[in-house]
């Protein structure tokens, strides 16, 4: 990786690249809009990892090439997908009982914001005007076993998205485990942020300077 | 001898009335029944309570409807959608109701209705601005709020095919709410692309057992609200 001055950290795709790491082989996996889509492309070799798409399709595959595919076989980002072999359709019912129930092993989300307790706020800024929309935010934070948020360590305006509180509205309460940003990969412990790898270059303090909470250094065993 | 088929969109919409409850198929277009809704502009009913995930796109199917001013009131998840203006602008000028959903709870307070179920407790929404109002309760150790049973006077819904009782086959992830809104609706119709021989679906097979079905419309080529929207059609 050669370092970029005026953008040190992760690329998008090496964000992504991070957290396919750790999805273990054989798990059943939703990945938000946007993003986390990216992580499709890097899972390693010799893992397979089954895509669930909340509109109804376990299976996913996937996008169809440029004016092909069928408007009515779509992800949650209604975009067109393909599915593999093996895959299921079902109904929205069965689709958020796969969520609520405890049967998707893996989610991977976007943020505005998490706090060092793994209060997570993504689906609105609260903004008087803004029409709310909330889709199956609130079900996947509360349902699906290990919640990964991936999301650059601050705003466009460089603002901290770590931070000690939410001040957006949450999508749920002490719902993340694990947070991969651009300069770190950071999990919720009970004592808070603990930084668990630095990314290539960077340093503890820098990270610490656009965090908006105390960052606890990687355990020492 | 039973057969739900009814003559066409227009028959089939005949009784909805003001102030109904209804409940209308489709994640985006995917599942969007747009000839029974296009059936319902004409027909005029008004003061409408409408059950969908989104708010439709463009001016045709759901957002004609909320256009020409028939919905009082929308219960969805997510009313923000490419090419959906419609909403926005009632909304933000207060002449339509919103009462938003988790997606997932959405479709459990329609599968709890369907099934006689008036209410259930989720974890979903805890914590969030979305519990407000609501009654909380801990199960071992762990809060939940109560969600109400969600059914309806009407659905509409669109099947790949149907045969004369109503069993019907979906395609793809277009199925997404049909199957669960048929079983809470007091009436449900069905438009499909095809009507089968009774036996020519494979009992294993059916998705919607016929009994939550009503009256089957045959609409042989439906119109894709996608084509339409990138065509400029505003509807009627």
């Amino acid at each position: 990786m050669s370092p970029d001055p005026t953008h040190p950290g992760l690329s998008r795709d090496e964000m992504a690249r991070r957290v396919a790491i750790d999805i273990p082989d054989g798990s059943y996996v939703n990945l938000g809009i946007g993003m986390p889509e990216r992580i499709t492309q890097f899972v390693p070799a010799g893992r397979e990892l089954i895509y669930h798409t909340e509109n109804g399709l376990l299976g996913m595959g996937p996008a169809p090439a440029e004016g092909e595919g069928d408007p009515e076989l779509i992800n949650a980002g209604k975009r067109r997908v393909t599915v593999i072999p093996g895959a299921a359709y079902f109904h929205h019912a069965d689709s958020f009982t796969m969520i609520r129930g405890g049967h998707i092993d893996v989610c991977v989300l976007g943020a505005l914001q998490v706090a060092c307790n793994g209060d997570l706020a993504n689906w609105s800024t609260g903004a008087p005007d803004a029409i709310p929309a909330v889709g199956g935010a609130m079900d996947l934070v509360a349902g699906v076993k290990t919640i990964y948020v991936l999301t650059q360590h601050c705003t466009k305006h460089g603002d901290p998205k770590l931070v000690e509180r939410c001040t957006y509205p949450l999508t749920g309460k002490a719902v993340v485990d694990r947070v991969y940003t651009d300069l770190a990969v950071i999990d919720i412990t009970p004592q808070g942020f603990r930084v668990v790898e630095l990314s290539p270059g960077i340093e503890f303090d820098y990270v610490q300077e656009r965090t908006a909470a105390p960052l606890l250094p990687p355990s020492q065993d | 001898m039973i057969d739900k088929s009814i003559a066409g969109p227009a028959q089939a919409v005949a009784d909805i009335f003001d102030g109904a409850t209804i409940m209308i198929g489709g994640f985006g277009e995917a599942g969007s029944p747009i000839e029974l809704i296009h059936a319902l502009i004409d027909q005029g009913a008004s003061g409408l309570t409408v059950v969908n995930n989104n708010t439709g796109s463009g001016e045709v199917g759901l957002a004609a409807l909320i256009r020409a001013g028939r919905v009082a009131h929308m219960i969805c998840s997510y009313p923000r959608t490419a090419n959906s203006t419609v909403f926005p602008q009632l909304y933000r000028s207060g002449k339509i109701k919103l009462e938003l959903v988790p997606q997932g709870t959405l479709a459990e307070r329609i599968r709890a209705g369907g099934a006689g179920i008036p209410g259930f407790y989720t974890a979903t929404s805890v914590g969030t601005p979305l519990e407000e109002g609501k009654e909380k309760r801990e199960f071992d150790g762990r809060e939940y709020v109560l969600e109400r049973g969600l059914t309806a006077d009407f659905a509409l819904i669109k099947a790949r095919a149907a045969d004369r009782y109503g069993n019907l086959l979906y395609n793809k992830t277009a199925r997404n709410f049909a199957p669960i809104m048929a079983t809470a609706a007091r009436t449900t119709l069905v438009q499909v692309a095809e009507i089968l021989p009774a036996g020519e679906i494979d009992p294993e097979a059916v998705v919607t057992p016929g009994i939550f079905v009503d009256r089957i419309v045959h609409i042989p080529d439906p119109a894709l609200e996608s084509d339409l929207v990138a065509r400029g059609v505003s509807y009627p």
